[in-house]
């Protein structure tokens, strides 16, 4: 359907002549802004293929002109930072912890580098800042230690962690008093209502009492007689009303019966001075010995 | 006789009237389903990313069940706004226009048109509920597995088929631009269909298959399609709908011949280039990085060229941007799309990409061009459609129509304001350290940071999801009510 070409009374621009369902097009030149700027843009494109590397060739590709390699970049911007610390660095190496803690510039350096590992690492099961999570993630902000809270105890845990398969792991397991058979239903709520009386919370005097007994015999030999626990083997103490899996009769009749073990991994892949650098900065949350 | 004039001078707003006598009769009836499922699954799909967004601020918000989680629920909202939203939205409008601009009946007629109708809507149903249960081939924007994709291969090569038929017979001498648009949208979607699914399925009774390529390779491929998948379905396409409707709400000719040849040519040859930018600072060999990011800033201009045509072509009509919401959606969408398209060769550059790349940007930038570009191209497009297509005089409520424009324009305010906000505090975090060398945030702080806009990010979501619900309610009454009952035909009124 050939139409005739007009003039648009609007602009005063030619359309093309053709129409479609009522839709025209006018003639009008392309903006020049936009043809330069797309020529702008073809020219800086040819400019970076020609610098960089950009274009394939049967074999290889074009290396640019510059030789720029951001692999390299990389590399070199990498050791140039480790170059800048090695001194530092070091130092923290073959310092002992309790130098470290001691010497200002080594302890900011080492609670900085201790931070950073600890919000990649660490932070997922203890918090941002180590405040603990329910379930058996201990808080390390506070002064109450499962095996121990001086730098060197500390240290050791994350090197080696607890209850995992490494060799030099920390080990120990509460027997599963319930399920096991050594205790009866009647005597584990005795025992719990006696470690609840061991923070002052006891409800039931007679019943604390038996639970006493069944404590002295079961119970002692790791968490100690007056229940403070033995950090040797990471019995907790029951006296401070801190508590890794609920404090209440319930929860610890479960912890009874059935027993809790939690474990941390062995951070083997951290190099030695990032574990020195954690060991600090934990040893500096709060609670540290 | 003066009412008879005035009926016949009344403005027409069904293009039937301006086509000549002999116009043929066009098929209608499956445009019409498609409108009315483009609606229903844009509720859906804003839904499901409201319903997302409130996971990424919430987290109880997965509610624990296999079936709701992000990781499962994401793909459902992606899915549904590009493919079944934005999908049937250029179903609707591809097979409305190839017809009126080629003075032809559709090829195959109304079998073939619903042919293509029922069994788009079975790939949109049968992706869904695979992602839903868990079954994804992985690849972003083509997580269908491969027994969908088969079904969409067969389809496809029909669309093409009823398409390319439909230009062949046509009465104009000329294939008009948003046709090509078209065209080069179906083509490219099929190569890159094809290419990005060329997948073994593992055993034929299994719905898991794996792509040919691995590794590298296999992401290469993967952000080829992905991109492209932006270029041609999300770009071209859509500005085959603009060049077309704009022109018709605006009543104006097309702003520039010219500028549409160059801009299609240019836009078409140098999108395909640009998807390695998406792996810029990966494994991918560091010169086709380098060959995306020229590419991406060279299609700068061709991008603009569509938004110049679009807007260009008000110049005469400006006033109707007061007096039409619809329009405005339309040069509001166009707006929207001109940003996008400065914003993405920006990003494209890999000193800014070093920030940008895996941030919150990335999202706010996409969601930018989807719910200001596509979203708003289409809810223009319908409000002029829909009316033409049930023969109503005009919308029901105008007033509904710039409610809609406003909570919707304010939602999408919200959205990329918080996620630019957020993605450039997330990049500068990621790349913090301290005076030693140590990182300065890890992980978890950087994500504890952007809570906040998460929750104005869900925000934006409720408040567009709301407009789509009041536009459903419009275009319900629209076709409903007796208000908008259809113009009278001229012997009626004359008889009054």
């Amino acid at each position: 359907m050939p139409t005739k070409i007009e003039k648009d009374a609007v602009s005063g621009t030619m359309t093309t002549g053709h129409e479609w369902d009522g839709v025209k097009e006018l003639n009008t030149p392309l903006p020049s802004w936009w043809v330069y700027t797309f020529y702008a843009t073809i020219a800086w494109a040819a400019v970076i293929m020609l610098l960089y590397p950009s274009v394939p060739a049967l074999s290889g590709y074009w290396k640019g002109l510059i030789g720029y390699s951001a692999r390299e970049e990389v590399m070199q911007d990498m050791a140039t930072a480790r170059q800048a610390r090695a001194a530092t660095f070091q130092r923290i190496e073959t310092a002992s912890l309790a130098d470290i803690r001691r010497n200002p510039e080594l302890f900011t350096v080492a609670l900085a580098g201790g931070k950073a590992a600890f919000g990649e690492n660490c932070a997922a099961c203890h918090g941002a800042g180590g405040q603990g999570a329910k379930g058996g993630f201990p808080s390390l902000a506070d002064d109450t230690w499962l095996w121990g809270g001086s730098l060197s105890d500390i240290q050791q845990t994350i090197q080696y962690g607890i209850r995992n398969t490494h060799a030099e792991s920390r080990q120990s397991a509460m027997p599963k008093f319930g399920i096991d058979g050594v205790l009866t239903n009647a005597q584990i709520s005795d025992v719990a209502e006696f470690v609840l009386s061991l923070s002052r919370r006891s409800t039931d005097a007679a019943s604390a009492t038996r639970g006493a007994a069944v404590f002295a015999e079961n119970c002692v030999s790791c968490h100690q007689e007056n229940g403070t626990g033995n950090r040797e083997l990471g019995a907790p103490n029951l006296t401070t009303g801190i508590w890794l899996y609920g404090g209440d009769k319930a929860s610890i009749m479960e912890t009874v019966r059935a027993s809790r073990s939690g474990n941390m991994p062995a951070w083997v892949e951290l190099d030695p001075m990032t574990i020195k650098m954690l060991a600090v900065y934990v040893h500096a949350l709060g609670g540290g010995e | 006789m003066s009412a008879l004039a005035a009926a016949a001078g009344a403005p027409s707003r069904t293009p039937d009237h301006a086509v000549a006598k002999s116009a043929p009769v066009y098929v209608d009836d499956p445009i019409r389903a498609f409108a009315v499922v483009t609606i229903f699954w844009g509720v859906v799909g804003f839904l499901a990313g409201t319903f997302v967004a409130s996971q990424l601020a919430f987290p109880f918000m997965n509610l624990d069940l296999p079936w709701t989680t992000f990781g499962r629920v994401r793909p459902v909202h992606t899915s549904a706004v590009i493919f079944a939203f934005g999908g049937n939205a250029l179903f609707m409008t591809s097979l409305y226009i190839v017809q009126r601009t080629c003075g032809a009946r559709l090829f195959g007629g109304n079998p073939a048109a619903w042919f293509l109708f029922w069994c788009y809507q079975l790939v949109i149903v049968l992706a869904a509920s695979g992602y839903v249960l868990g079954v994804t081939s992985g690849k972003e924007y083509a997580e269908f597995e491969w027994y969908v994709d088969a079904l969409l291969t067969v389809m496809w090569v029909a669309y093409l088929v009823i398409y390319v038929g439909t230009v062949m017979k046509r009465t104009e001498p000329h294939i008009y631009v948003a046709n090509w648009f078209f065209l080069a949208f179906i083509i490219t979607v099929a190569m890159l269909h094809l290419g990005n699914n060329a997948a073994i399925p593992i055993a034929l009774g299994s719905t898991k298959a794996y792509h040919f390529a691995s590794g590298v390779q296999d992401a290469m491929i993967q952000w080829w399609y992905g991109h492209n998948a932006v270029g041609f379905f999300l770009t071209a396409a859509f500005l085959g709908m603009m060049y077309y409707f704009i022109p018709k709400q605006a009543n104006r000719p097309v702003y520039s011949y010219r500028l549409s040849i160059v801009h299609f040519w240019a836009l078409t040859f140098l999108y395909i280039w640009a998807g390695p930018h998406h792996l810029h600072y990966t494994a991918l060999p560091e010169w086709a990085q380098m060959l995306g990011m020229t590419f991406s800033i060279m299609l700068w201009m061709p991008s603009w060229g569509g938004m110049i045509n679009g807007i260009m072509t008000l110049s005469g009509a400006w006033e109707k941007l007061r007096t039409d919401p619809g329009l405005r959606f339309s040069v509001t969408a166009v707006a929207f799309y001109g940003m996008s398209t400065f914003e993405g060769p920006l990003m494209s550059v890999r000193a800014v990409n070093s920030l940008s790349h895996w941030t919150d940007w990335t999202i706010g930038h996409v969601h930018s061009g989807a719910m200001g570009w596509v979203g708003f191209i289409v809810f223009g497009t319908l409000y002029y459609l829909v009316p033409v297509l049930w023969k109503r005089s005009q919308v029901y409520s105008a007033k509904l129509m710039s409610w809609h424009f406003w909570i919707a324009t304010l939602g999408i305010v919200f959205y990329i304001t918080a996620m630019w906000v957020s993605g450039i505090m997330q990049g500068l975090m990621w790349r913090a350290y301290d005076e030693f060398g140590f990182l300065q945030y890890s992980f978890v702080e950087t994500v504890q940071a952007m809570h906040p806009f998460y929750v104005i990010r869900m925000l934006g979501g409720v408040l567009y999801v709301t407009g789509a619900l009041i536009m459903a309610y419009n275009l319900w009454m629209t076709v409903r009510s007796p208000s908008t009952a259809p113009v009278r035909a001229p012997q009626a009124a004359a008889a009054e």
